[in-house]
């Protein structure tokens, strides 16, 4: 098991001109450890990161993508893995994080938890390739793999709660993140 | 999706031209069609779509999934339209709200009315399914458009252009089958 905190320092000794799409807790991490122009915050709804990162990676196929899903808001899209394998977008890189809660939610217990099999689903679905990472040594000397490995690909974090970023709501919905974004892409 | 075998057809009413409106749809500059299908518009639309070499289209297995790859696109002033049923609208009203009304995003959508009789206007429709979606989709503030009669689809890229460059989403209702 992988503190969150941890785990998401190992992929931002990896970050540059990535669009990273993030959600939940794992976005407001994202945000206050790598607040960058090309953070895409705006989900909107529960369980729409895969499919936000779908329409950019095919409006954007020089860009990688890389989204920061949650477990609990996959399963509120999984048919996403589907659509995503079918379309097949090469520079899509999806991180599930897989922390068996609804955490921002009162951690209650997703379906499943203890059962579901993401990357297995992945595959099943179309994914180029899938695989879990369960300690951080093993996220370190790997990654880059996964990354270099044309997509669409999914790596399940087991991880759990680390040093915790505000929540910041406001930001994520205001009409400043999405400019930020625009404009970041416009000019990359 | 539904699997009632409507169709919709009735010889005393004046179809849309489905080949009118994908040109309409091309005028506009739309390049990416997102798609669950939808008996209204499958024969008219979205079988011609899917042969056409002019468009990329993207088969959704629902119809949220549809309004955030639309949103997304936008980003990049990519444009793309999002089309299916009534029911499927109603699947993803959260969504809608979201990336249309609350973050203004210019989701288009092309919404086939199954079930709406051809010859009355959806208020009018005997089927309850039909008679709310307009009426929801106005207190959403979400603006929206019957294509029904031949000359209803002669607006369709002035309103897909407006929608982009107000960075507003807007609807298209459907209400008999492009032919």
């Amino acid at each position: 098991m992988m503190k969150r905190d941890q785990a998401l320092k190992i992929l931002g000794s990896r970050v540059s001109d990535q669009i990273v799409v993030a959600v939940f807790q794992t976005c407001f991490d994202w945000m206050g450890m790598y607040p960058r122009d090309l953070n895409y915050v705006a989900t909107g709804a529960m369980g729409q990161a895969s499919s936000h990162g779908l329409g950019l990676a095919l409006a954007s196929p020089e860009k990688m993508v890389w989204i920061l899903d949650g477990d609990g808001s996959l399963l509120m899209n999984l048919g996403s893995l589907v659509t995503i394998g079918e379309a097949a977008p090469a520079n899509f890189h999806h991180f599930v994080f897989a922390n068996r809660t609804y955490e921002v939610n009162g951690e209650h217990p997703t379906p499943g938890k203890d059962k579901v099999d993401y990357s297995g689903i992945a595959l099943a679905s179309g994914y180029r390739h899938a695989r879990c990472f369960s300690d951080l040594v093993e996220l370190e000397n790997n990654l880059d793999s996964f990354l270099e490995t044309p997509g669409p690909g999914l790596a399940v974090m087991h991880i759990e709660a680390g040093e915790p970023w505000p929540r910041d709501y406001e930001y994520i919905h205001s009409a400043a993140a999405r400019d930020r974004f625009r404009k970041a892409i416009s000019q990359n | 999706m539904n699997n009632q075998p409507d169709r919709q057809s009735d010889s005393s009413v004046a179809c849309p031209s489905g080949r009118a409106i994908i040109q309409q749809i091309k005028q506009a500059g739309i390049r990416y069609i997102v798609s669950v299908p939808d008996i209204v518009t499958s024969d008219g639309l979205l079988w011609p779509i899917a042969k056409d070499p002019d468009f990329e289209l993207i088969r959704v297995c629902k119809e949220d999934e549809g309004v955030s790859i639309c949103a997304a696109m936008s980003y990049t002033s990519t444009r793309a339209l999002l089309l299916m049923q009534q029911t499927g609208l109603m699947d993803s009203l959260n969504a809608v709200r979201a990336m249309g009304m609350d973050y203004q995003l210019p989701v288009c959508m092309m919404v086939g009315l199954q079930g709406k009789e051809p010859h009355l206007k959806p208020a009018q429709s005997r089927a309850n399914g039909v008679r709310i979606i307009e009426p929801i989709l106005d207190v959403m503030g979400l603006s929206h458009r019957l294509i029904e009669t031949p000359d209803s689809v002669n607006t369709i890229a002035a309103d897909i252009n407006r929608a982009y460059r107000a960075s507003s989403p807007f609807c298209f209702l459907v209400g008999r089958s492009p032919i």
